[in-house]
């Protein structure tokens, strides 16, 4: 490019970035009689970094751009590599509460972030594999912990209870929302579950005499270490875990015992999830993205392959709704919003659909991004979107792209 | 050999809306014989096609499918039972492959019905069930043995959405064999190929109509494919049969001949 086009190229630029900054910087809300006071002079500022910065992108040579990385890059990161990959990570995931950086607070944001790998991993069945675009993944994350909730409030079930028929309660609310949508593709299967995503929300938020509407339920229990609670003192006819095993109590304990129990959820979801790949149902998943069509002219039912990956994927979801229940000891409907389904879908998306490390990956960088940013306080989500734009430019498939095959020739 | 009936069309029409797509159609298919459907374009053949596999609800007549004192109403089943129960497979005139998977496993699929009841619909699966391992054996020796037959074995493991289309038509045909059918529906296999490939093609059906003895239904436009291997032709001509009978008989019926080419006035 000679330097006349670049200037051109760089005005263009500022000329965008000054009709973008004209609104969003140019006026300041203030209490004087017309409530706002103008700032052009920043506007003018905004377009003259746009306009260096334009022009100083031209000078870097084409073959060091991000764009061209990526795509240099998108070269294959499986077989062994991912194995190993993956092997290190359950590795680390297992030392991490004796390593250095084992403090609570890191303990803490790593179950959060178990809680969305868990939620990312079963969305994964439902828009990675099965290819239906499910916007209100949330209404299942909800049905899970408020069932949990709910259950310990009026029968006094305990986390290990609940956990498996929370998970069957989600399953059958996923059937429940599976049912209307089969017709349903695309765009319009997307508007159709976004809205059973904020109905839930809703009923929850409202129907006040059943979940405490917006204040919630609380005094939710932690899991017991097979029946022993985790406590201080030697409370009447309970053998406490601590009193057992003779170890004092420290309340970090009840985060690193959380900590492994989420682990072992995800990795028992990991599991099954990567086994029922092979399976014939799981192929009939991948089979309905790639042509529904075909699938019906083969004799597959459509509408139980439908089904069962709603099924899946709820369950999988209600799975990390009593995980988040028992976490935060207390739930709201303010912690199932569209943002939740916003930021599980994204995990799938950047993570690479179809791809169980690339999943895990992503849910790790969203669960815990935002926690790194905290000194940038307001700038934090800036940084989260800056974080996102770049992961989608240098790897616009996801971090892991490619599709392993489910079954191999001669590999029997 | 005595020819045996295994597909009877009767007086099928199909109505949409004001069009008369198919307008009160009947013929037979033959067990261990392959029947072409030809006629010009938007003669109704996809249409009667799209009734016979259950994408269409005929809006009247009957499609009974028998064999071995079995007999299914094809007009009554819902979509994916027609090929699980009635065993009609088919395939698509813009193909239809499962683009983002390998050789192997578009064969596999093919295979889901007995795989799935293999696997104790699936738990077996989970729990890695003897059972359920000798069975998805068998579907991958079933599909080495059809990929034999296509030359695409060495390619088992690639992505069907890379191969040239000639072999993905094959594939496809293929693929369609793998559900195990009592009748094979293909939907212009010969369309974008060469000549040298169109020839393959129809002794690759010949071929498959020889060793496994069913019946196969064909539409197709390229007259040399049609004629060289068809044993029974039907020709439809905006939505009615005009003719029926033996590839050379049809050839020279006056009625096929003025669906083709048009009429002489005061002919």
């Amino acid at each position: 490019m000679g330097a006349a086009s670049r200037l051109k190229d760089a005005g263009l630029a500022a000329l965008v970035g000054a009709a973008l900054a004209f609104p969003l910087i140019g006026f300041h809300t203030s209490d004087t009689s017309v409530g706002f006071t103008t700032r052009f002079p920043w506007v003018a500022i905004a377009a003259a970094a746009v306009f260096v910065g334009r022009l100083l992108l031209g000078l870097v040579p084409p073959r060091f751009r991000l764009h061209q990385f990526g795509r240099r890059t998108t070269a294959i990161p499986h077989g062994k590599l991912v194995k190993l990959a993956a092997g290190a990570l359950i590795v680390f995931a297992v030392l991490l509460p004796v390593l250095p950086i084992g403090s609570r607070e890191s303990i803490d944001l790593a179950t959060l972030a178990l809680i969305y790998v868990i939620l990312g991993w079963g969305l994964n069945v439902v828009v990675g594999l099965a290819g239906l675009l499910d916007l209100g993944y949330v209404a299942f994350y909800a049905v899970g912990a408020y069932s949990f909730a709910l259950a310990v409030q009026w029968f006094g079930l305990s986390f290990w209870e609940m956990l498996p028929l929370s998970g069957m309660t989600a399953a059958m609310a996923g059937i429940l929302l599976g049912i209307p949508v089969l017709r349903l593709r695309g765009d319009y299967l997307a508007i159709v579950t976004l809205g059973f995503g904020e109905m839930v929300r809703i009923v929850l938020n409202n129907w006040t005499a059943v979940t405490g509407g917006p204040n919630g339920i609380g005094d939710i229990p932690r899991p017991s270490v097979f029946g022993m609670p985790i406590a201080a003192g030697t409370p009447a006819g309970v053998t406490t875990f601590n009193h057992f095993f003779g170890i004092d109590y420290d309340p970090i304990q009840r985060l690193i015992w959380l900590y492994y129990v989420a682990l072992a959820v995800a990795l028992a979801i990991n599991w099954f999830s990567l086994r029922v790949r092979r399976l014939p149902v799981g192929r009939a998943w991948e089979a309905l993205r790639e042509d529904e069509i075909a699938c019906r002219a083969l004799g597959l039912n459509p509408t139980m392959i439908k089904l069962s990956a709603f099924a899946t994927g709820a369950m999988t979801g209600g799975f990390a709704g009593v995980l988040f229940a028992a976490r935060a000891g207390f739930i709201s409907p303010e912690s199932f919003n569209f943002q939740e389904s916003a930021t599980v879908l994204s995990i799938v998306v950047l993570g690479g659909m179809g791809s169980q490390l690339g999943v895990a990956l992503a849910a790790v960088i969203l669960a815990t991004l935002p926690e790194f940013g905290r000194e940038f306080a307001q700038y934090r989500m800036l940084l989260f979107g800056a974080a996102m734009v770049a992961i989608m430019i240098w790897r616009p498939r996801g971090i892991f792209t490619v599709r392993a095959p489910s079954v191999r020739l001669d590999e029997t | 050999m005595k020819r045996e009936p295994l597909l009877a069309v009767e007086r099928l029409s199909m109505r949409f809306g004001g069009v008369l797509a198919v307008d009160d159609v009947s013929f037979t298919a033959y067990q261990r014989e392959i029947t072409a459907i030809i006629g010009p374009n938007g003669a109704g053949k996809t249409t009667v096609f799209n009734c016979l596999t259950g994408f269409y609800r005929p809006s009247a007549g009957h499609l009974v499918l028998a064999q071995d004192d079995k007999e299914f109403r094809l007009e009554r089943l819902k979509g994916h039972r027609i090929a699980r129960e009635a065993g009609v497979a088919r395939t698509f005139q813009n193909v239809r492959l499962f683009a983002g998977m390998t050789v192997l496993e578009n064969l596999i699929i093919a295979q889901h019905v007995a795989l799935t009841r293999a696997s104790f619909y699936n738990i077996g699966g989970l729990l890695g069930l003897k059972s359920h391992r000798d069975a998805e054996r068998a579907a991958i020796e079933r599909a080495r043995e059809w990929l034999d037959l296509i030359d695409l074995t060495a390619r088992a493991d690639e992505v069907a959405g890379n191969l040239p289309y000639g072999d993905q038509r094959r594939l496809e045909i293929v693929r369609a064999m793998c559900t195990g059918p009592r009748l094979l529906c293909v939907d212009e296999p010969a369309a974008g190929l060469n000549p040298h490939e169109s020839a393959d093609l129809a002794r690759f059906l010949v071929s498959i109509r020889d060793r496994y003895g069913i019946g196969i239904l064909l539409i197709e436009h390229d007259m040399s494919v049609v004629m060289g291997i068809s044993d029974h032709v039907v020709v439809l001509n905006y939505g009615r049969k005009v003719a029926d009978g033996a590839a050379s008989d049809v050839r020279r019926d006056p009625a096929v001949i003025a669906a083709y080419l048009g009429e002489e006035e005061n002919a």
